[in-house]
């Protein structure tokens, strides 16, 4: 591989397979040579995943977006008397779903939302509960470390009580990977004081790894953090991952600013940066097995060339994503899967649906979708 | 050796690639390798500098009697929207760029009008030379320059010369499409030949004007049809070293007869770097090559710089061709923007004339 001779060590430790130090991680935030760290990444990728690109046909599916935590670097988030403040009802949540259901591949649900002042946890569970009792085909993956939390909170039970009561009355399968941040008390203090902990939320996830269900993990970045910070973050992953193995996916969330009390005094990132942070977290994450290159964040284009920095997961459909919406993301609001279909076979990769665990659903193989540009 | 390893040796080399070299790397699809053989070819034309300049572009009209199933800009004689950019209006936009701190070049491409004299675009490039002296003057696509040929009677020769001495200094690389007679024949059965498009280049740097090439992919060209399209252009760089940077516009279907035809999507962000740096790897003898923002979005043009590209083209002003076709981008940017992107990339910005010469008091 062509890269400077500054880097040589640390490219010999990833082709030997080698784990790589935090200061090896800093050292590559400070690397320019963008093409060289997404080759390197890209090395990872394809000894874990090979060819294989998942994606979900999914619905996501927000249930309040009244909020008593108030993160500075959030659009979504509403006081109850606030314009454009919602909540579900059973019937509503149902409904959404149900439309959703008109796509017959349509595989689960991705379920997040505020933290809302006066639900209880039974009311959550009970919403959850109905969408699972009448839609039993589909998974349900949901619920963030910081919406665990605060169920334990508001309910007086433990969090593996919390956790189980969604496992087994709800049919939880899989834990969302939102509320992460940066797992720093400094950041959180600054940006996100009213919810969870680093330790909370990493607590959450060690409980459900306990229990077996899986999770994922993320990163917003692009605000306060320092780049040190950043890699602490993913050291952080790492150790518990190697105590757990229960982590199935990264998720690079860059900050977007628009409509945020945060964005006032912070830019967007640039592309570039939110490839090298999914190359880095890529090399740094050596115990994940999937890397999520989220469009509803990168945007499609920036996603589409994740894949080829070391990601192997495009997230899904969406149908009618809302939270990054409301801070001003531009992507569409939902891709078709002929669209996702498309977008991986142009990366010469092989599309595979999933569920939130990445079991592969469907094989697409005889399937034709065109890629326009190759004839 | 396969045909694949080779392809790969003399891409790492950085040897000459042929039509089965590129092929295969196109086939191959490793993006990340040709991006990092396409950036050490940049670093050996262009070293650490990455260009930007202060232009404007002017579209004088955009009524035109060519009716590309590409173009979303041009409208027939009688449309409504249809107009031209009258020389009072012109001395207005002028009267602004003169305003401009640093301008160095005016771009100027239009449609072909059915009926607006010869005459009108001389005086066109006349008026502004006497306004802008020292500006770069790059006006007219070889297909502009067939057009007035055609018009007026005269050789390609003879026309550029009566622009050149009117103050014309170089030609914008447009209107080259896909140079296969095939595929011009579906998206734009009416304007100059491929052979023509070539032969004005070739007399334009015979006269000493400077210009740029370009390639437009994702219509209904096949792979082999643009690579093919490249090699003619470095047959013609070998003979004439004239051209000086090289674009690529990837096809923006919104709006346009050919998208709706042939169902056509854009190609996604993948494919435009893919291009880039096999573009980039197979002209070797084109000194520049150029990421245009406006035709690629702010972001995939940074990124493009880690695919071999040196030049984010310019802070535009005003640019109507493209996004008339739907592009989503802004219509200008500023100096210090770019520059902060070319920062970000690991690169020097330098702000540079239409020679590729560093202007003074540019934003280092």
């Amino acid at each position: 591989m062509l890269c400077s001779e500054e880097y040589r060590d640390i490219e010999a430790k990833v082709l030997r397979g080698e784990r790589l130090s935090r200061e090896d991680g800093i050292r590559l935030f400070h690397c320019h040579d963008i093409a060289w760290l997404g080759a390197l990444a890209d090395t990872v990728r394809r000894r874990k995943c090979g060819d294989v690109v998942y994606y979900n046909v999914n619905c996501h599916v927000n249930l309040t977006n009244i909020c008593t935590s108030r993160c500075k670097f959030c659009a979504f988030g509403r006081d109850a008397e606030d314009k454009g403040a919602y909540e579900m009802t059973k019937a509503q949540a149902i409904a959404v779903v149900r439309d959703a259901m008109r796509d017959p591949d349509l595989a689960g649900l991705h379920i997040v939302s505020g933290l809302h002042p006066s639900w209880t946890f039974e009311e959550y569970l009970g919403i959850v509960r109905a969408l699972h009792e009448t839609f039993p085909s589909l998974y349900i993956k949901g619920f963030t470390g910081v919406e665990i939390t605060h169920f334990a909170k508001i309910s007086g039970l433990s969090v593996r009580e919390v956790l189980l009561r969604l496992r087994d009355e709800a049919g939880l399968q899989a834990i969302a990977g939102g509320g992460a941040e940066i797992l720093s008390d400094r950041v959180r203090q600054e940006l996100c004081p009213n919810k969870a902990t680093a330790a909370e939320w990493l607590g959450v996830q060690k409980t459900a790894h306990e229990l077996g269900i899986r999770s994922n993990a993320s990163m917003l970045y692009g605000h306060i953090e320092t780049l040190e910070e950043r890699v602490d973050h993913l050291l952080a992953l790492r150790d518990l991952q190697d105590e757990t193995g229960g982590f199935l996916t990264f998720i690079c969330f860059p900050f977007l600013p628009a409509h945020t009390e945060l964005g006032k005094s912070v830019k967007q990132t640039s592309m570039w940066d939110d490839l090298r942070t999914l190359a880095i977290s890529r090399l740094m994450l050596d115990n994940f097995p999937h890397i999520k290159a989220y469009w509803v964040m990168l945007t499609v284009p920036v996603a589409q060339v994740a894949l080829g920095f070391g990601a192997d997961d495009i997230d899904g459909t969406v149908h009618k994503e809302t939270i990054l919406h409301d801070a001003g993301a531009t992507s569409p609001k939902a891709l078709s899967e002929n669209q996702i279909i498309r977008i991986i076979r142009e990366a010469g990769r092989v599309p595979a649906p999933c569920d939130c665990n990445y079991h592969i659903l469907r094989r697409l193989d005889g399937v034709s979708v065109p890629a326009a540009a190759v004839r | 050796m396969t045909t694949i390893e080779r392809a790969r040796a003399r891409a790492e080399a950085g040897e000459r690639l042929s039509l089965e070299d590129a092929l295969a790397l196109y086939e191959e699809n490793d993006l990340l390798f040709l991006a990092a053989c396409a950036r050490a070819a940049k670093e050996r034309a262009s070293g650490r500098s990455v260009f930007y300049t202060v232009n404007r572009h002017i579209n004088l009209t955009n009524v035109c009697s060519s009716n590309c199933p590409l173009c979303a800009f041009q409208v027939e004689a009688g449309d409504p929207r249809g107009y031209v950019l009258s020389l009072e209006a012109l001395e207005a936009r002028l009267a602004s760029a003169r305003a401009v701190p640093g301008l160095s070049e005016v771009h100027i491409v239009s449609a072909l009008h059915p009926e607006e004299p010869f005459s009108y675009y001389v005086e066109v490039v006349r008026r502004v030379r006497a306004a802008l002296p020292a500006v770069e003057i790059q006006a007219f696509t070889p297909v502009e320059i067939v057009n007035f040929a055609k018009m007026t009677g005269r050789s390609i020769e003879s026309i550029l010369s009566l622009l050149q001495a009117a103050g014309l200094d170089g030609l914008p690389g447009g209107g080259a499409e896909i140079f296969s007679p095939r595929v011009r024949e579906i998206i734009c059965p009416k304007k100059a030949t491929a052979a023509e498009w070539l032969a004005v280049m070739r007399t334009a740097h015979g006269l000493g004007i400077r210009t740029n090439a370009s390639m437009m992919y994702g219509h209904v060209e096949t792979v082999r049809e643009r690579f093919e399209h490249l090699l003619a252009l470095r047959d013609l760089q070998d003979e004439t070293g004239g051209f000086q940077a090289f674009l690529l516009f990837p096809f923006h279907p919104a709006h346009t007869r050919l998208g709706e035809e042939y169902h056509l999507q854009r190609v996604g962000a993948w494919e435009d770097l893919k291009m880039m740096a096999l573009s980039r790897l197979v002209l070797d003898n084109v000194p520049h090559l150029k990421a245009f923002w406006v035709m690629l979005t702010l972001p995939i043009a940074q990124l493009a710089l880690g695919f071999g590209a040196d030049d984010l083209d310019g802070t535009i002003g005003e640019e109507k061709i493209i996004h008339a076709a739907g592009a989503q981008t802004g219509t200008g940017i500023t100096k210090a923007k770019l520059a902060a992107m070319i920062r970000e990339a690991g690169y020097e910005p330098v702000e540079r004339d239409a020679r590729y010469q560093a202007v003074a008091g540019g934003a280092r």
